[in-house]
């Protein structure tokens, strides 16, 4: 079986919602929606106070490069438009919608028929994707209109889905591939169209046997999408990984994966994909998974976005006594959170929630140079150096130790037996030389 | 209260007391077999050595450090049993404690104690105690199976394999004898079995990787095989090399010390190299019949250079356009 062949770390995986069926969570009365979804500036508000939206109405647009669309996941009022506090606590600009009722915008087709054929051209399909506020729902809310379209130097060969959700815990995408196997594939193929290529290749890790056995079955109806089940690995389900598990090369340092020929999408995506698309029904939702040790009923959920983080505790059960920690995301790459006033947003793949045994980090001793750390880098770098030179503000150094390749996948600290701050240190050193290169690139 | 920490939320459970757990764990079948051959002297220069290093380590750091107590990581038993391992069983206690000494006072405490010191503190001590003690360091008890004497000081004593080589005289044991551990030398490199298993281990828990004790035995096999290919009557049959003396011992325990050893796989051969390299010069022309001693601490010395100019091979690297 296929895996990436530098580094890395297993983990156990902790699926305990894999069995859960995807449930839809009860409408709030109150919805606040942050501008800020999407990696890039947030969008411009297109409502105002007082308004009446319907839900996939259009309330924010687009502004800048890396922006997307926010529609409303609600129908009701606009109540005002002001700052929140999101679940880091940040303010963040947002829009408060007070819930009457679930009217949906005629065009949207609430049907659930499955549509397949698709004769749109390409430059339609992405300018649908684009209008849909389609983000990467794995996890790094880069907006998939832009992913789609690749510069004209650059010939996409193969689209790569990812299908791996290697963090533990997180099982969202499972249930997704499992329940609607047929509408990713269908979104499947229209990326495939979109950015022309013919070839497809879904990564599956081998602990969702019953998702590849699904998907295999339904890839000998669809041509070019061929299932390639891979081994378990942590960060498999990191683009670069997953480009070398699935075809074997390795994206140069500071290149994007259409370097290599390839495009990277999250079967999540491909999901969102087909309802824009097909179904005209832009990105209101998402399923997220809401999970822990203790947790009493650790569940997938569909939930629209803007719902507060309390009603989706509630739906698991509530909060058990001993909880320590609750983290947005999965235990290896998720930010622990503060606030469960706060709403959930496109990049909310779900809330595990960790008793107090196992949230806290164990003591720090010295560094024993075990080079453990360099064992699980799967970029191949040195992570212990790279924590002693940012110590040292060795700004140049760590250019040139290759800092920026970092993609943050925390191997190095799960896997360091004196508990060093590692990765704490690298994200440190990574902004400061990242400001660094910048100014430099500005200057020229 | 919620605790905020960030990514990663999870640990693979591993920490510096289990890793020195497992190599203590590994030496065991070796000092059995030291036990079984050199009876009640390598139990007393064991627990001497011990018990001596634990002291000195919690002395220091209690009294002239302030820090701390660090016993609890288990690296100072650790470097105690490997002290011992490096000592002929019928030493005097009082050399033994000089030796333990110096190993955890000036090998490791003066640098700032467990992950700081550049050489490897038992080989720190038991080369101090070499240069100091030739004579008590080089008598070396004949190994008697079930040995039972408590009276270990008056031991008979005789020649290593080595120096039988370097000088030319005694029995030399036989390859099965020397692969039991069935001749003399300090208490824990005579059983090459025993130190086997004990890699086994080592390599199953994960605890070190096979880099740098194969790159050490392919080197001198493949060094001392030349020289024996060439002209058998003068130089010896390069399995005697692998099994004699303190190669394997040195080449599973003490070149693989994580603190004094490159960090990176193609640094670690190269340290592997070297170290086999060193010791073959010296056993061959050197003045001492063994060089694994010093071959370590001289590719000691050499890995802060080694980890400076050898780096991995980095992601995307070798993909046309990648950073070379």
């Amino acid at each position: 079986m296929k895996t990436f062949k530098i580094g890395g770390v297993h983990p156990k995986d902790q699926k305990l919602s894999a069995n859960k069926a995807i449930d839809t969570l009860a409408l709030p009365k109150q919805a606040i929606i942050p501008l800020s979804q999407h990696i890039g500036a947030p969008a411009t508000p297109v409502v105002a106070k007082g308004d009446y939206v319907r839900v996939g109405q259009l309330i924010a647009k687009a502004t800048g490069f890396m922006s997307a669309n926010i529609h409303s996941p609600y129908s009701g009022t606009i109540e005002k438009i002001d700052n929140s506090i999101d679940a880091w606590g940040m303010t963040t600009p947002s829009i408060f919608i007070k819930v009457e009722g679930d009217e949906w915008m005629p065009e949207i087709n609430c049907k659930d028929d499955i549509i397949r054929i698709c004769n749109l051209e390409p430059a339609e399909i992405i300018r649908r994707i684009g209008d849909a506020g389609i983000v990467g729902l794995g996890g790094a809310c880069f907006p998939t209109h832009i992913k789609l379209t690749p510069p004209p130097t650059a010939k996409a060969e193969v689209l790569i889905i990812n299908g791996v959700e290697c963090e533990p815990y997180l099982t969202c995408d499972h249930r997704l591939m499992l329940e609607h196997a047929e509408e990713i594939f269908i979104g499947i193929s229209i990326i495939m169209k979109a950015i022309n290529v013919n070839r497809a290749i879904v990564g599956i890790e081998c602990n969702k046997k019953d998702a590849i056995e699904h998907f295999k079955n339904i890839a000998t109806r669809h041509f070019g999408i061929e299932i390639c089940p891979l081994k378990m690995h942590y960060p498999q389900g990191g683009e670069k990984q997953l480009i070398d598990a699935t075809i074997g090369r390795q994206v140069p340092s500071g290149a994007l994966p259409i370097a290599v020929g390839a495009v990277v999408q999250n079967v999540a995506t491909c999901y969102a994909v087909y309802e824009a698309v097909q179904k005209n029904k832009p990105l209101i939702d998402r399923v997220l998974t809401v999970t822990g040790p203790d947790v009493e009923n650790a569940r997938n959920l569909r939930v629209r976005f803007g719902t507060p983080l309390n009603d989706i505790i509630t739906a698991a059960g509530g909060l058990p006594e001993n909880t320590g920690k609750i983290i947005a995301g999965g235990p290896m790459m998720g930010r622990a959170i503060s606030n469960l006033e706060s709403t959930t947003s496109k990049r909310t793949s779900g809330l595990l929630i960790m008793p107090d045994r196992l949230s806290k980090r164990a003591e720090v001793e010295n560094c024993i140079r075990c080079g453990k750390c360099v064992d699980a880098c799967p970029m191949a770098l040195e992570p212990y150096l790279l924590h002693s030179l940012t110590e040292r503000e060795m700004w140049d150094r760590l250019e040139k130790e290759q800092i920026m390749d970092c993609i943050e996948c925390g191997c190095c600290l799960f896997s360091c037996p004196s508990h060093r701050p590692l990765l704490d240190y690298v994200r440190l050193g990574k902004a400061t030389v990242g400001g660094i290169i910048r100014n430099r690139n500005a200057k020229k | 209260m919620l605790t905020l920490s960030p990514a990663p939320h999870i640990h693979n459970g591993d920490s510096v007391r289990k890793n020195m757990l497992n190599v203590v764990i590994a030496m065991l079948p070796a000092y059995f077999g030291s036990l079984y051959y050199f009876g009640f002297g390598a139990l007393c220069v064991t627990l001497i050595s011990i018990v001596s290093c634990l002291l000195f380590e919690f002395l220091i750091q209690k009294f002239i450090l302030k820090g701390k107590n660090t016993l609890g990581n288990m690296s100072a038993l650790v470097t105690g049993m490997l002290l011992a391992f490096n000592l002929p069983s019928n030493l005097p206690w009082w050399i033994v404690i000089i030796g333990a000494l110096v190993a955890i006072g000036v090998g490791k405490m003066t640098f700032g104690g467990l992950g700081n010191n550049p050489f490897n503190p038992a080989l720190v001590g038991r080369v101090f105690l070499l240069i100091s003690f030739p004579a008590q360091m080089t008598t070396w008890p004949r190994p008697i199976a079930m040995n039972l004497d408590f009276n270990y000081f008056d031991a008979t004593t005789g020649a290593t394999t080595l120096s039988m080589l370097k000088g030319g005289f005694g029995e030399m044991p036989s390859l099965t004898q020397m692969l039991f551990g069935e001749m003399g030398g300090s208490l824990g490199e005579v059983s090459a079995i025993a130190l086997i298993l004990g890699l086994i281990y080592l390599l199953v828990t994960k605890t070190i990787t096979w880099h740098i004790p194969v790159s050490i035995l392919v080197t001198v096999f493949a060094m001392t095989g030349i020289f024996y290919f060439v002209d058998p009557t003068t130089y010896a049959n390069p399995l005697v090399h692998i099994l004699s003396g303190g190669l394997l011992l040195g080449a599973i325990f003490m070149a693989t010390d994580y603190v004094t050893s490159p960090m990176t796989h193609k640094g670690q051969l190269i340290y592997g190299f070297g170290i086999g390299l060193i010791t073959c010069v010296i056993r061959l022309w050197g003045a001492y019949p063994e060089g694994m001693s010093f071959a370590i601490l001289i590719m000691n010395a050499a890995t802060p250079l080694i980890d400076n100019y050898v780096k991995p091979t980095r992601f995307g690297a070798k993909e046309k356009g990648g950073k070379k």
